[in-house]
């Protein structure tokens, strides 16, 4: 048998002692170039990425030598990595409850600055020929939504409960992005996700109006948090959200008024 | 008696070697303790009887179950062809069989919904002339859980199958059986350990999967949600149910590669 040479190779210059040691290095310059900027570790839920990137990007523009450090991830993940200690600054979440949930990490008081409502989105071309949200009653249509346990499936329980809708989804995803990703790929006929979701969709998604859903209105809080490095600069940020200028990204983006 | 007189003569182990050893086994002993010291025990009866644990547990064995027997009647054949047929392109192939192995599990949901979801390549055309569509059924599940396990259990028949050795064959086949009966009555009986390890190994990796699953299956109570996708859902609510959860899977797949292991896989 013939023995594969290529990869010894490689295996040998990694364990050469230059690059060894050039690894043991790096870490450290790394550590080194943070002494001089200030980083702010902002966790937000995932249906802030566009408006937070945009924020984060405004927000060291006003303060050069101040780096953001975005973490997107489902709000209850976050709230316990917040809870858990984890380094940051700014906790920003989809809903009341879960903030309530990271209490215990707060330093402030939490401030509405956001919200949002839910729609029904088809992907492009609606193949199925969705013609409104009382299709999903008649069981020709494969819909997906989030798991009740998520903030984004309490309010689509809700409103299909509002609604007198009987069927279930096909499947409960963990997150909204995760729904939005089943109608994009034409893996489902339809898709319950926020109004920001199908703005951030653009073309890739029709969406539709659903009935009472002004009822069921999401509610985004913000809070800085009790192991902030510096509390002053975390409020800063806070404050952009709530500004005028972060009204205006996240009015683009498809969010309401708290 | 063997291993102590050779004890004596090699002298004590390095600490070299037993420091490290109990590092390995420390990491991989530490948090599953600390798992049960973590488990909520007062709400493990009252967890085990709820409809979705219940449903979960019910659909993580069927599935598994069924994974391990479609692994053994489409893995062995392929095992045995690796191993003993010399085509064009052999190694290519055991490559490629191999590769499930390292590849995350969601990027084998990702691949799975290119090959058979409802807009696959095989999907969609099963779709168009059917109407059928695999995404959001049990049997989504099935195969997501075969493309993760089959690898384990083709590798380890085929290294059996190649441990064996092929001289029992040949002798079989002086004898005037044909390949089929060699196959049945010679080959396999002699592989008989490495299929009873290769579905095991596969059985266990069908009970942990997660990714594949949820990426190309779904999530739903019933069909679709197994228990580490219930797991995963419990995390983004109630850490303390999902500890529990963890636990129920940890005990249950303790206890059925106890009875395995005493049945088949005990070392001589």
């Amino acid at each position: 048998m013939k023995k594969p040479v290529a990869p010894r190779r490689l295996l040998r210059s990694l364990l050469d002692r230059r690059t060894l040691a050039l690894a043991l290095l790096l870490p450290l310059t790394a550590c080194g170039a943070g002494d001089e900027d200030t980083t702010i570790t902002v966790l937000a839920a995932s249906s802030l990425t566009e408006t937070f990137t945009e924020l984060a990007d405004a927000f060291e523009a006003d303060h050069p030598g101040v780096h953001v450090k975005l973490a997107f991830d489902s709000s209850a993940t976050l709230a316990q990595q917040a809870v858990d200690g984890a380094p940051a600054d700014v906790l920003a979440t989809a809903d009341t409850a879960t903030m309530d949930s990271a209490q215990d990490a707060l330093a402030n008081d939490p401030e509405l600055f956001a919200t949002n409502t839910m729609v029904l989105v088809t992907p492009a071309g609606n193949p199925a020929d969705v013609s409104g949200f009382a299709d999903l009653a008649n069981g020709d249509v494969t819909f997906v939504a989030c798991v009740p346990t998520a903030p984004c499936g309490k309010v689509a329980a809700a409103l299909l409960d509002d609604n007198a809708i009987t069927l279930p989804p096909a499947s409960l995803e963990v997150d909204v992005k995760s729904v939005l990703a089943k109608v994009t790929s034409d893996e489902a006929d339809a898709g319950l996700v926020y109004a920001t979701d199908a703005v951030a969709a653009g073309d890739e998604v029709e969406s539709f109006e659903i009935p009472h859903a002004q009822e069921e209105l999401t509610s985004y809080p913000i809070a800085t948090l009790s192991q902030a490095q510096d509390d002053a600069l975390a409020r800063e940020f806070v404050d952009l959200v709530t500004s005028a200028e972060g009204r205006q990204v996240l009015d683009d983006a498809g969010f309401g008024a708290p | 008696m063997s291993t102590q007189t050779s004890a004596r003569a090699l002298g004590r182990p390095p600490l070299g070697l037993v420091v490290p050893a109990a590092l390995a086994a420390a990491l991989l002993i530490v948090p599953l303790v600390t798992l049960v010291l973590d488990t909520p025990w007062a709400g493990f009866i009252g967890e085990l009887r709820t409809e979705a644990v219940r449903d979960a547990l019910r659909l993580t064995a069927l599935a598994s179950a069924v994974t391990v027997v479609v692994c053994v009647l489409l893995g062995t054949p392929l095992a045995w062809l690796l191993a003993r047929v010399d085509f064009p392109g052999r190694s290519l192939l055991r490559a490629a069989v191999a590769v499930p192995l390292v590849l995350p599990p969601v990027v084998a949901g990702v691949a799975l919904v290119t090959a058979l979801g409802r807009n696959g390549l095989v999907g969609g055309l099963l779709r168009d002339a059917t109407g059928v569509t695999i995404p959001y059924t049990t049997t989504a599940v099935v195969i997501a859980h075969t493309f993760v396990s089959m690898p384990f259990y083709v590798l380890s028949v085929e290294g059996a199958l190649r441990a064996s050795g092929e001289q029992y064959d040949v002798v079989a086949a002086t004898l005037g059986a044909d390949r089929w009966t060699t196959f049945r009555r010679v080959t396999l009986p002699l592989a008989m350990p490495g299929v009873m390890a290769g579905a095991v190994l596969a059985w266990a990796r069908s009970l942990g999967e997660f990714g594949a699953t949820i990426t190309f299956a779904g999530n739903f109570p019933g069909t679709t949600q197994t228990m580490p996708s219930l797991i995963y859902q419990a995390l983004q609510s109630d850490p303390e149910v999902a500890r529990t959860l963890s636990m129920i899977l940890l005990v249950v797949s303790i206890a059925i590669l106890a009875a395995l292991r005493n049945r088949w896989l005990t070392t001589p």
